[in-house]
């Protein structure tokens, strides 16, 4: 078999495999949720202000919150087995619609974050661990010890308040200027305008993190014998830390990556509430408040289904950058 | 007159202040000539190998540096060349070969790429020339099929293989010096007795001077022409091998000589009757890269095991002899149940304990014991020294005073001081935590010790002690003993009954004498034929 056809192979296997793992994750996150106290007549009769007992108990039947739980359970997984998320009583929306409106906005911001903080994470790392022991390694640790211990929201606010409120570089808020209705390339660089500093604030901390992971790598990687080896070949100390050393030391920052997507998601949330970006955070922070477990379910699966695409993505990634990890 | 290529005059090597020693390296003088190989020989800490570093200009920066004397390369010092010169001399005129060859190379690169380098840094050729190059290398160094291994990855080598690719890698530019650093201690023994013949075939082709460090006599004795022996970073004696293998002067290598164990077999004692483990038809296969879900057959079998029969009686070591991959570990695991076999019977008497529950097999555990090899991985070393040994008869339910007055006892009867007694292990050096290991398998009182490999990772002389105390305290305690090791030399010295395995199977089994003597099974022949040194009376 060749590497391309097993590839093939073991991505079907492991989407398939996938699907129960979802399963699980919809099953569990639907009995937690339920766990809580209050459902979405709740919140709309307070909102509403005048409901009589009698409205509240006709807007369940209506929504079918009057179902016992398992039976709850089974019309919902019914309902997502044929791709129907179900219908956010709130935005008076199809989950669906709701869901993938947002998801543009969280993918753009995600992505633009793992590039940020990969990026520069791996640069910094390299730099710190090339110049160890000098001032511009003492400056970079400092640094990444820094953003490594502030918190995100502050790093959001100051962020608006220097760049935004002082400076006016970049807008404070949303994804894009409503008023201006650009369109074209115009429309591409004013949501990069906004794009920036909620990037800068959610992926400080990885960048920080990947900088230090990468750092300790190459370090690590230094003292291992393929380099004295390399040395003893009469290599170039630049082909030692460029080839050598370098493709090494990247295995365990690109793992780690992985692993953090998901993690990335969460922490979305206040920035995505910070900066007013229309992303799933926000949409998730919203409907948690207004019971909306329709939405927040949807919300999770798909949260859920994209941690196990990543990871898969990476697992590839992996085994073409480290030839002792077959795919199988 | 041949060419002297080397020659290190009043070498001294700084160690980092606050180290055990002001020096690693002490005053040596050394010299190598073309086509000449030599020795160095000395056991761990004597400083062998950072005196073959200090040559290529590859010591541990910044800590560990030259203090003083010189390296003469060809009219050069090479501790006052600039860093370019070096660069251009390492790997085109002095090669150096590794210890381990898994680790020395880069585990994310082709053999190929990695040979390719070589190239590519000292002379210009065409990618075309270079690829026929490397080719013709592996060629060389007799590796089947180099078209293939040139786009293989090192970890789809075997050991062998990989240390012919490191060998084909350091000859690439024919370099006047090649420097191993314990190049075959990696290596099983027969493989090892193939790349010393490679080694001195190359050299004999391309007339290089091999500066060959190793700590085993018997490598010396089939390879050096001349021999330096090292002891805490001083040379004790020097001379040809043949003078000092056979008329050592210094006391030192007097007794590194002694400790070899001699090749010759111990007499064969009278057997007792009486059988106290039996092992019946052992098979253990490892699976991996199960299909979906981990259900289904697994696509990978390998049969570690393939029904094993052993019989130990009461007083006697059985050697379980074989290279690494043979099963012998596996075997020694399912025997102590540390991994369930698959199949057949072991009798601890008469009981069957492979059919037992953990808690039914709980009497039974104390009656086996076992000694590792690894006397720095097999001890906690958060615990003390005293609770590592005390500790598996308080779990038996033994009361914990006379657990302590046990384990004191016990530290007397290993030769270690009593106050190890409140110390942890990293205090102790090899052989005495190897010495703790033994106390720890002797507190439970067992009627069968199980030693898997436990002297390979220790110096000569240690081992030689180790050995000797093991011999002791089973004549003493009447012990059986089932003793794993890959190393012949010490099976003869203290087995009395030998069972070779390969691939998971016994090939062969008989009394020690006997076996040595006249090996009926091929590949018990080619192992012993592998010794090194056996040619050599000590």
């Amino acid at each position: 078999m060749t590497k391309s056809t097993k590839i093939f192979k073991y991505v079907g296997k492991r989407l398939l495999q996938g699907i129960p793992i979802i399963l699980a994750i919809v099953i569990i996150n639907f009995f937690l949720l339920n766990l809580a106290e209050g459902d979405a007549v709740d919140v709309l009769a307070g909102e509403a202000g005048s409901a009589t007992p009698e409205y509240m108990a006709q807007l369940r039947k209506k929504f079918g919150l009057d179902q016992p739980l398992p039976v709850q359970l089974m019309v919902y997984l019914k309902n997502v087995l044929s791709l129907d998320l179900g219908y956010s009583f709130r935005h008076d929306m199809p989950v669906n619609e709701l869901i993938f409106d947002r998801f543009a906005a969280t993918g753009l911001l995600m992505t633009s974050t793992i590039i940020l903080a990969v990026g520069f994470g791996i640069l910094l790392g390299l730099l710190a661990a090339m110049r160890l022991n000098t001032w511009k390694d003492a400056v970079i640790t400092v640094f990444a010890l820094i953003t490594y211990a502030t918190p995100l929201f502050w790093v959001g606010l100051m962020m608006i308040v220097v760049f935004s409120l002082n400076l006016g570089w970049f807008p404070t808020s949303g994804m894009t200027n409503i008023a201006a209705f650009y369109e074209g390339w115009d429309y591409v660089v004013d949501v990069a305008r906004h794009l920036v500093l909620p990037t800068i604030t959610l992926s400080l901390f990885y960048l920080a993190l990947y900088t230090r992971m990468m750092r300790a790598s190459m370090l690590e990687q230094y003292g291992q014998d393929y380099v004295v080896t390399a040395r003893a070949k009469g290599l170039t100390e630049r082909r030692i830390t460029y080839v050598h050393v370098l493709r090494n030391a990247l295995l365990p920052v690109v793992t780690m990556a992985g692993v953090q997507v998901g993690a990335l998601i969460g922490g979305s949330v206040i920035v995505e509430s910070v900066f007013a970006w229309p992303g799933l955070g926000m949409l998730a922070f919203e409907s948690l408040f207004a019971r909306d477990l329709n939405l927040l379910l949807g919300i999770f699966l798909l949260s859920s289904m994209l941690v196990v695409v990543v990871n898969l993505i990476v697992d590839i990634i992996y085994c073409f950058l480290d030839p002792r990890i077959e795919v199988n | 007159m041949t060419k002297r290529l080397l020659s290190i005059n009043d070498l001294s090597i700084l160690l980092p202040t606050g180290a055990d020693r002001e020096y690693a390296v002490q005053d040596i003088n050394l010299e190598l000539n073309a086509g000449e190989t030599v020795c160095v020989v000395g056991e761990s800490g004597s400083g062998k190998s950072l005196t073959a570093r200090a040559v290529m200009g590859l010591l541990p920066a910044p800590h560990v540096r030259i203090g003083k004397g010189e390296i003469i390369f060809d009219d050069e010092d090479l501790t006052k060349v600039t860093y370019e010169r070096l660069r251009e001399l390492r790997g085109s005129e002095i090669s150096m070969i590794f210890q381990e060859p898994m680790t020395a190379l880069n585990p994310v690169m082709t053999i190929g790429a990695q040979i390719d380098e070589v190239f590519r840094y000292h002379v210009s050729m065409s990618a075309k020339e270079r690829v026929e190059k490397a080719v013709s290398l592996l060629v060389d160094v007799n590796l089947p099929d180099p078209a293939k291994i040139i786009n293989a990855y090192p970890h789809e080598l075997s050991g062998g293989q990989r240390q012919r690719s490191m060998i084909a890698m350091a000859l690439a530019l024919g370099p006047k010096i090649l420097i191993a650093d314990e190049p075959t201690t990696a290596l099983d023994v027969t493989t090892q007795a193939q790349i010393l013949e490679l080694i001195s075939d190359m050299q004999k082709r391309l007339d290089t001077g091999v500066l060959f460090i190793t700590h085993d006599f018997g490598v010396v004795a089939d390879i050096a022409d001349r021999v330096i022996v090292m002891q805490h970073g001083k040379i004790v004696e020097t001379g040809t091998t043949k003078q000092v293998l056979q008329k050592p002067k210094h006391p030192y290598t007097k007794s590194l000589i002694a400790a070899i164990p001699r090749l010759k077999p111990r007499k064969a004692r009278s057997r007792a009757a009486k059988v106290v483990l039996e092992a019946e038809d052992i098979c253990k296969s490892f699976g991996g890269g199960r299909s979906f879900f981990g259900f289904g057959k697994p696509s990978r079998d390998v049969k570690a095991v393939q029904n094993v029969q052993i019989e130990l009686r009461r007083g006697e070591t059985l050697g379980v002899v074989g290279e690494s991959g043979s099963g012998k570990s596996t075997l020694a695991r399912c025997i102590i149940r540390l991994i369930d076999s698959d199949a057949g019977q072991i009798k601890l008497g008469d009981v069957d304990i492979t059919k037992l529950s953990r808690s039914e097999l709980r009497p039974f555990r104390k009656r086996i014991q076992m000694v590792f090899q690894d006397p720095f991985a097999s001890l906690n070393p958060r615990i003390k020294v005293g609770d590592i040994i005390s500790q598996g008869p308080i779990l038996q339910g033994e009361d914990k005073d006379e657990a302590s007055k046990r384990a004191y006892e016990l530290l007397d009867i290993v030769g270690l001081d009593r106050r190890s007694f409140d110390r942890f292990p990293h205090e102790f050096s090899g052989g005495q935590r190897q010495r703790i290991g033994i106390a720890r398998a002797l507190s439970l009182r067992p009627d069968i010790l199980v030693a898997d490999e436990p002297v390979s990772a220790l110096d000569v002389s240690i081992q030689a002690q180790i050995l000797e105390l093991l011999d002791e305290i089973r004549a003493q305690m009447d012990l059986s003993m089932l003793f794993i090791t890959h190393d012949l030399r010490v099976a003869a010295q203290v087995c009395d009954y030998v069972a070779v395995m390969q691939y998971g199977k016994i090939v062969e089994t008989g009394p020690t004498a006997e076996l040595f003597e006249n090996p009926k099974d091929a590949y018990t022949k080619s192992l012993l034929a592998a010794v090194p040194g056996k040619d050599w009376h000590f």
